[in-house]
């Protein structure tokens, strides 16, 4: 059956055919990052255009309705008008920084990507340390947040820089402690065999209330640490104009938009590998015929499926609730997320020890 | 902070969040509550409002009649001068004078559409049309004559 992994095969051996093992590796490398970065361009354009209608329908409003067939070209027309727009770089900025940091953000959305499984058996690098890579890059993107607003030479730049430090540094705690919750499951941080072992039931149905309070913290410190409404103190519209990426403009301020929307997706798809079983088909106990039916369906749109679920739910918060005030923020993080989850992990331990689990 | 009241907190706290997500959700699922209206291309059959105020108009019926006694009282009400009365004097069939208006000029471009003049009326002689397209070249055009000419008060109105 046609499958990623069989095309990646493919085009492994032949080229491997063609060229000794060094041009072989070189080439691969490549091909990774075009199609990286295609995925990107593509991302970009997707959620974009996803958020806009989201946004539009949860408001009783139509959204973007001109260009192109019920408006889905907007993005596209947007692209082509930020990339033509000039990219100014203030007047007393430091311009080293000030260039560097969108790009670092991207950079680290790039490395995000690595040990992500798009598919049964179809992953850029399994690393044995998979999950431990992920929450330790994902921290790098604070740098790129604090870099521009100290760069840019702008009072709300660098409050809207320093809020998301704290901010950052507090949700990664109870993110990192959710994800502890899977791993203790698993026994692995590898995500192919994170994958592998929820073949016969993802994790939120196996794992009972526990893993569902897990999930439920994973997920709103996601949200916390890709800086979106209700916690999007960073750029706080009404009270800092833009925050960090106030005095950037054209391509560098899209960087920092396309980032954004690549993070969302990278840490929805980890919440879908983690929870969700990632590529792994909904498959019930002895329902043989359905599992049988549900395995037609290739793992890519289970995987894609599960993590645009995901993104839609993170866009319905944005959407319904109101933003948190910087104490509000904290005390949420600091005296009700972290006690639970620490209490939780505590019970998830027990229930692994004690195999109660499914 | 007591244990009980911790967790009732958070309780308090998911369901008032899950209640505003599924008001939301509602709305994403059923667009027939779309409000929105595309202007220009549903022009010929626009649904406005019922209390949308776009100008002043006095109705006149078929006789070209009005009912507007010229007391003053939309001149008077209205905060920002866009209502002048200017009056004449007629002579009734027995022979009396009568006070009535020559013309009743509404500045339009003064107009805040703050529906005094309408609620200060004691004879419903004016009222807000929804007309809304009023952009003209000449500002002198948005001095209006409310009163058709040769138009006459309506029997029965005080």
């Amino acid at each position: 059956m046609w499958s990623f992994s069989d095309i990646a095969n493919n085009i492994h051996n032949w080229l491997g055919n063609q060229f000794n093992p060094t041009w072989t590796m070189i080439f691969e490398m490549v091909i990774a990052g075009v199609c990286v970065i295609g995925l990107f361009a593509m991302l970009g354009l997707v959620l974009v255009i996803m958020e806009r209608k989201v946004s539009a329908w949860m408001q009783i409003r139509l959204g973007p309705n001109r260009v192109g067939p019920k408006g889905m070209f907007q993005s596209l027309a947007d692209t082509v008008k930020l990339m033509v727009k000039e990219g100014m770089t203030p007047w007393g900025a430091d311009k080293t920084l000030f260039n560097l940091a969108p790009f670092i953000a991207m950079i680290v959305a790039m490395l995000l990507l690595a040990p992500l499984a798009f598919a049964s058996n179809f992953q850029l690098w399994d690393i044995n340390i998979g999950v431990l890579y992920v929450s330790a890059v994902s921290s790098l993107s604070v740098i790129s947040i604090l870099m521009a607003g100290w760069a840019s030479n702008n009072k709300y730049s660098l409050l809207g820089a320093m809020r998301s430090g704290a901010q950052i540094v507090s949700y990664e705690l109870s993110a990192g402690l959710s994800i502890l919750a899977i791993i203790v499951l698993t026994g692995d941080l590898r995500f192919s065999s994170i994958i592998a072992s929820q073949a016969d039931g993802w994790w939120i149905f196996k794992g009972h209330i526990p893993v569902l309070i897990a999930f439920v913290t994973f997920i709103i410190a996601v949200t916390a640490e890709t800086n979106r409404a209700p916690f999007d103190m960073a750029e706080a519209e009404s009270e800092l104009t833009a925050g960090f990426h106030t005095e950037y403009s054209g391509m560098k301020f899209a960087l920092f938009f396309l980032a954004e929307y690549v993070n969302v997706f990278i840490v929805c798809a980890i919440g879908a590998t983690l929870f969700f079983g990632g590529p792994m088909p909904l498959h019930i106990g002895s329902w043989e015929g359905f599992n049988h039916a549900m395995d037609y369906i290739p793992s890519s749109v289970w995987f894609f499926g599960k993590t645009f679920f995901l993104i839609f739910l993170i866009m319905w918060f944005r959407w319904t609730f109101p933003r948190l005030r910087i104490d509000q923020l904290l005390r949420l993080e600091w005296k009700y997320l972290l006690p639970i989850s620490m209490i939780n992990l505590l019970l998830i331990t027990a229930m692994a020890i004690l195999k109660w689990h499914f | 902070m007591s244990a009980g009241k911790y967790i009732r907190e958070i309780w308090k706290g998911m369901t008032s969040l899950l209640k505003g997500m599924k008001r939301t959700g509602y709305y994403f699922t059923h667009h027939k509550e779309i409000i929105t209206q595309q202007y220009p291309d549903n022009r010929n059959d626009l649904k406005l409002p019922e209390r949308f105020k776009g100008e002043v108009v006095m109705p006149h019926n078929e006789k070209n009649e009005h009912r507007c006694t010229g007391c003053q009282a939309c001149e008077l009400a209205c905060p920002n001068g866009s209502i002048k009365v200017i009056f004449k004097n007629e002579l009734t069939p027995e022979g009396k004078k009568k006070k009535a208006i020559d013309k009743l000029v509404y500045h339009l471009e003064l107009c805040t559409m703050c529906n005094l003049c309408v609620e200060a009326c004691p004879s419903d002689a004016i009222k807000m049309a929804q007309t809304f397209e009023h952009s003209v070249f000449d500002r002198n055009k948005l001095t209006k004559i409310l009163n058709k000419p040769e138009s006459k008060i309506m029997d029965g109105v005080e």
